[in-house]
């Protein structure tokens, strides 16, 4: 008896059938478009009822107000704005304060959060028990506190500007802010640009050739005379050359407030100082969990080599935890970001504050504006996470080799 | 997260209610037995809790009027504070029935929020408050200033307006609420305090040392200040709106708390009608034909609710001016009732 073997179905009809309805089949592609029918629908119901209702009240609808002038200002802003600027550009505003406040926070964050980690793990006593107390007090307390805590510290702690404190008379702290000399284009800006961005490819690329020749031939090269002359002797040659690349323009103190100069405005300070240790306190627990999750027989093999406690965390220990540390290091930058919105209680301008409170305000454009306003927050929160899978897939993969 | 809970039920509201606009708020208000009204966080003079968390002010009369005119109880009000940018939301979502909440008169607000203003309560009109110690005189030697605002407001405005109609610059602080506002000025963020002038005088006195402290001369806008009520409800609409001029004119008429009762029975034509001896004024609202009668008792007539809030009865001891009415120099106005 011989039996033909059966010719295989389509695979691409199987596939398709296998994506849509699982299990199921056909059936179940029949069921899911229902859904999504029935889902599209009562989208559409609500969307559309909405319309009529606020057409009915006389409530403004729709996005026209974006183009509208907003007619208020603000306090901090990283591109140039003033009040009589369009609603659509104080939410870039919004926007990038709430970036800058969230980006300076996560490196902050990360960085002690480690440091804290490091001492909660060490051997030494005092500095267990000081980063035991740290991680106790300060994940203990409410983040809102935390931030009026340190608005009103720094704040308190401050004098006005015309007695402010002056660093070497360049710089001037007051409860204005940091009022810092600001930089001026010079003659000689793009030869150092130029000459500086020639610095640091070379320096990469001198890097990768190092660790070629170590992975490869086992060959330990010394770099860092070279990179440093690429980096800073270079650009301090064309300097010579081609005169200064910026000139700096000195704040002055004039009437109420220093004119001239780049100014750290304390709300930024109060907010970044508040977040970053709130966050680290978090981020030390992770790092710590991380650590205790690579076995302890690395340590010993690390020492056994003759590595220091330093070299053997750094080469050895850190880089097998990280896999462990990416994940939930993640949701403590996605809360850092969105605990910036807390930012309104201290008169910080970010995102929230500006956009879902003044402009909302002003417009009286609630649904819109709100719905703007968690689209970005949810688009920021899946790019971080995004980044942070990359890098977590970079990690496993490397250890995995 | 009260402004997203807000937008949400707004959303909600709009989108699943068939007819989100209906003219019901009177039934509404009766059924639940009392007044949702909208107030402030805490501005003196205005609306602002006491240690017991009995709610005063100027416009809180304003509520209990209304709830007098309906229940002939002045306490049947729930009071939801509100801040500066969450009040509108909060109206047009139906959690609150009617906004007292020193909220300025403005074409956008009027016509592009689904809501009416219904009269002015109060004339007002914006100004500035600086530190003695900094030797100011004028708004006009502001330039370069630091200024503490309170956010969602026209103030952040005029403030915009003004400073750059005078080719001045500034650096503005604004904050959620009133209480933050005041705190940073307090604690030197700001050289300037800005907001409605009677609100400056409310606040100087939440300040350690008021007389450290002092009101500018100039006022850069005008600030008429007035309840507010939903779209879509002419007869709700009308019953607010003549609340408030039933104040003005039982003043008018000189009709007190105390002579409320006396004066009733008097022969005179025009506090007959007023009174509702005569005719069914009330009755036409939707409420009796006492209405009058039940507001003066409940919080008395405008001129008794400005003094004991804010005028020579109170703390803040601002003088009528323009608050006075219109046979005495102000602009208190009311049409007759008739």
């Amino acid at each position: 008896m011989s039996t033909e073997a059966r010719k295989p179905p389509p695979q691409i009809a199987l596939k398709i059938r296998r994506i849509l309805g699982g299990k199921a089949g056909w059936n179940g592609v029949a069921v899911q478009f229902a859904f999504a029918a029935i889902l599209g629908w009562i989208g559409y119901e609500i969307v559309s009822n909405a319309r009529t209702n606020l057409e009915n009240q006389h409530i403004a609808a729709g996005f026209g107000f974006l183009r509208n002038n907003a007619g208020f200002d603000v306090n901090q802003t990283l591109i140039p704005y003033t009040g009589s600027d369009t609603f659509l550009r104080v939410f870039v505003v919004g926007l990038l304060n709430t970036l800058v406040v969230s980006v300076v926070g996560i490196f902050f964050a990360t960085l002690i959060g480690f440091i804290v980690a490091l001492c909660r793990l060490s051997p030494n006593w005092l500095l267990s028990r000081v980063g035991e107390i740290y991680v106790e007090i300060i994940r203990n307390l409410p983040l809102l506190f935390q931030i009026l805590f340190w608005y009103l510290a720094v704040l308190a702690a401050l004098p006005n500007p015309r007695q402010s404190i002056s660093l070497l008379g360049i710089a001037f702290l007051s409860n204005r802010g940091l009022v810092i000399p600001s930089l001026i284009g010079g003659n000689g800006l793009e030869p150092f640009l130029a000459v500086l961005a020639l610095g640091i490819v070379a320096a990469l690329a001198l890097r990768f050739y190092a660790r070629r020749a170590l992975f490869q031939q086992g060959q330990v090269i010394r770099i860092w005379p070279y990179v440093l002359g690429l980096l800073v002797g270079l650009p301090l040659a064309t300097m010579l050359v081609a005169g200064l690349p910026f000139t700096f323009e000195l704040p002055q103190l004039k009437g109420f407030n220093f004119a001239g100069g780049s100014r750290i405005i304390p709300e930024f300070v109060a907010l970044t100082l508040a977040l970053s240790t709130y966050t680290a306190a978090f981020i030390a627990e992770i790092v710590r969990a991380g650590i205790l999750s690579v076995h302890k027989g690395q340590m010993e093999a690390g020492s056994s080599l003759g590595l220091s406690r330093g070299n053997t965390l750094r080469l050895i220990v850190v880089p097998q935890a990280m896999r462990v540390i990416v994940p939930p290091l993640t949701n403590q930058y996605l809360n850092l970001t969105k605990n910036s919105s807390l930012a309104v209680a201290i008169g910080y301008p970010d995102l929230v504050s500006v956009f879902a409170g003044t402009s909302l305000s002003q417009t009286g454009q609630a649904i819109e504006i709100i719905a703007m306003t968690m689209g970005i927050y949810l688009l920021i929160s899946l790019l971080t996470s995004a980044i942070m899978s990359v890098y977590g897939w970079r990690v496993s993969r490397s250890l995995g080799a | 997260m009260k402004r997203v809970t807000l937008a949400l039920t707004l959303a909600l509201a709009a989108g699943l209610s068939a007819q989100a606009a209906d003219a019901q708020t009177l039934k509404t208000v009766k059924d639940r037995g009392m007044l949702s009204c909208g107030v402030s966080q805490g501005l003196p003079g205005f609306s602002s809790p006491d240690d017991k968390g009995n709610w005063t002010g100027l416009d809180v009369d304003v509520c209990k009027a209304i709830a007098g005119a309906i229940f002939n109880d002045p306490s049947k009000v729930k009071y939801v504070p509100l801040s500066a940018k969450d009040r509108f939301t909060a109206l047009q979502s139906g959690e609150i029935d009617v906004l007292s909440r020193n909220t300025t008169w403005t074409i956008s607000r009027d016509t592009s929020l689904g809501a009416n203003f219904t009269g002015v309560t109060y004339y007002d009109g914006q100004g500035f408050m600086v530190k003695k110690s900094l030797k100011v005189n004028s708004a006009l030697e502001l330039n370069s200033a630091s200024v503490c605002v309170q956010t969602g407001t026209t103030t952040e405005q005029n403030l915009a307006d003004y400073f750059k109609a005078n080719n001045m610059k500034y650096e503005v602080i604004a904050f959620g609420t009133n209480d933050e506002t005041v705190k940073a000025y307090e604690a030197g963020r700001c050289d300037v305090f800005t907001t409605d002038q009677s609100g400056l005088y409310a606040n100087r006195l939440k300040l350690a040392n008021p007389n450290d402290h002092m009101v500018l001369p100039e006022i850069i806008s005008k600030e008429p200040l007035g309840p507010m009520v939903r779209h879509g409800d002419d007869q709700w609409f009308d019953i607010v709106k003549w609340t408030l001029f039933a104040m003005v004119t039982a003043e008018e008429l000189g009709v007190t708390s105390k002579n409320v009762d006396e004066k009733a029975k008097l022969e005179n034509p025009e506090l007959k009608r007023v009174l509702g001896t005569d005719g069914n004024f009330g009755e036409q609202l939707g409420l009796t034909k006492d209405w009058v009668v039940r507001i003066v008792k409940a919080v008395g007539n405008y001129g008794e609710v400005f003094d004991r809030n804010v005028g020579a009865g109170s703390p803040l001891a601002i003088n009528r001016g323009l608050n006075n009415l219109w046979n005495k120099g102000g602009l208190q106005y009311a049409p007759p009732i008739r």
